[in-house]
């Protein structure tokens, strides 16, 4: 019974999340608003964490696998990536590794600025 | 028996599990990143339905019901992420600044690659949202006059790069604080690197979620403006 309501709140965050994507014009997903949603009444004490811990922490848990049918489609893409595949290539590769240096790079360059702070008003 | 496989209801899920549990069972035996259970399940399942001679709507009719909890699985990120509110509220502004200063270089490198490649405006615009999530970034491309189908494969193969490559990437450049490797996983791939990093820690995968959310919603801010400096 516990895991049944459990879904169905998770159901119906989804929901709420698909009629916000319907009303607002923005190009927001369902997913998005939902996340904030179940955000908000957690740490607004709307619902407990117990009310959606297991089935929440078991559906992020198979997510993987959720991503495996639309990246097989890529197979069914390659007619319209081929025209242009290597500047394509390229810059996806160059691209993503770039962001993944400067907002790690910026985040703990930030985080050990305020770690030294402390540690000079401590001293 | 192809005709079977082919009008199966559970075909197309069986082989997906299947092609996973096998990519698990791999990275169990052999330790290298590049045996990354995702990438094998992807291979696998291409070459299962190529021998089979089975096309990939014939797979996806079935296999989508693997994709159908997506959605509720996504909201489910706020979980990890309230767990760690804590941690992230002492840390917002070195969060913050780390996620918007991703987001400016992914348009930035776009463009200057753009620059480099002659793309014309469509195809730049195509890439612009190329490292936030499916959902938001369709809607950007579309809305820019990209070619959409093209998006979502740079936003999938961007994901897998980084569930791929990120852990032993912040090793090899020193990225070491549990909260940026987190945020440079999600600003970088999205949910799809986000599972690598909630693998990784909790921290790691709380900052990642969170990174989706912000990175989505400064792409459609930043996005439709970059789109202006290629005509």
């Amino acid at each position: 019974m516990k895991y049944i309501k459990q879904f169905a709140i998770i159901t119906f965050i989804s929901l709420i999340g698909e009629a916000l994507n319907h009303l607002i014009p923005l190009p927001v997903p369902a997913s998005i608003y939902g996340v904030v949603i179940l955000f908000c009444c957690l740490e607004f004490k709307i619902i407990p964490l117990s009310a959606v811990k297991e089935t929440g922490l078991f559906l992020v848990s198979i997510m993987q696998i959720m991503f495996i049918p639309a990246t097989v489609g890529l197979i069914d893409t390659w007619d319209v990536f081929a025209p242009n595949w290597l500047a394509y290539t390229v810059i996806i590769i160059l691209s993503t590794f770039m962001v993944m240096l400067i907002s790690g790079k910026v985040t703990q360059g930030i985080i050990r600025l305020g770690k030294k702070k402390e540690a000079k008003k401590n001293a | 028996m192809r005709e079977f496989l082919a009008n199966s209801m559970f075909f197309g899920v069986f082989l997906t599990l299947l092609a996973y549990c096998i990519g698990l069972f791999v990275q169990k035996k052999l330790k290298h990143m590049l045996f990354n259970p995702l990438l094998i399940a992807i291979i696998l399942v291409i070459v299962a339905l190529l021998m089979l001679d089975i096309d990939y709507d014939t797979y996806y009719d079935g296999a989508k019901y693997v994709s159908y909890l997506l959605t509720p699985a996504t909201v489910c990120l706020a979980i990890p992420l309230y767990e760690q509110f804590e941690l992230l509220k002492k840390n917002y502004k070195a969060v913050l600044c780390g996620i918007a200063s991703g987001i400016l270089t992914c348009l930035v490198s776009v463009f200057l690659l753009a620059l480099l490649f002659r793309l014309d405006h469509a195809t730049y615009v195509t890439l612009l949202p190329k490292s936030i999530t499916t959902a938001i970034g369709m809607g950007i491309s579309e809305e820019l006059g990209g070619y959409v189908s093209i998006t979502i494969a740079a936003i999938i193969l961007s994901g897998i790069l980084g569930n791929i490559f990120a852990a032993s990437f912040c090793r090899l450049f020193k990225i070491t604080e549990p909260i940026a490797v987190g945020v440079a996983i999600g600003t970088s791939s999205h949910a799809i690197g986000t599972t690598k990093a909630l693998e990784i820690g909790a921290v790691e995968g709380a900052m990642s979620s969170l990174s989706i959310v912000v990175a989505g919603l400064l792409t459609v801010v930043g996005a439709p403006i970059f789109a202006n400096f290629i005509a």
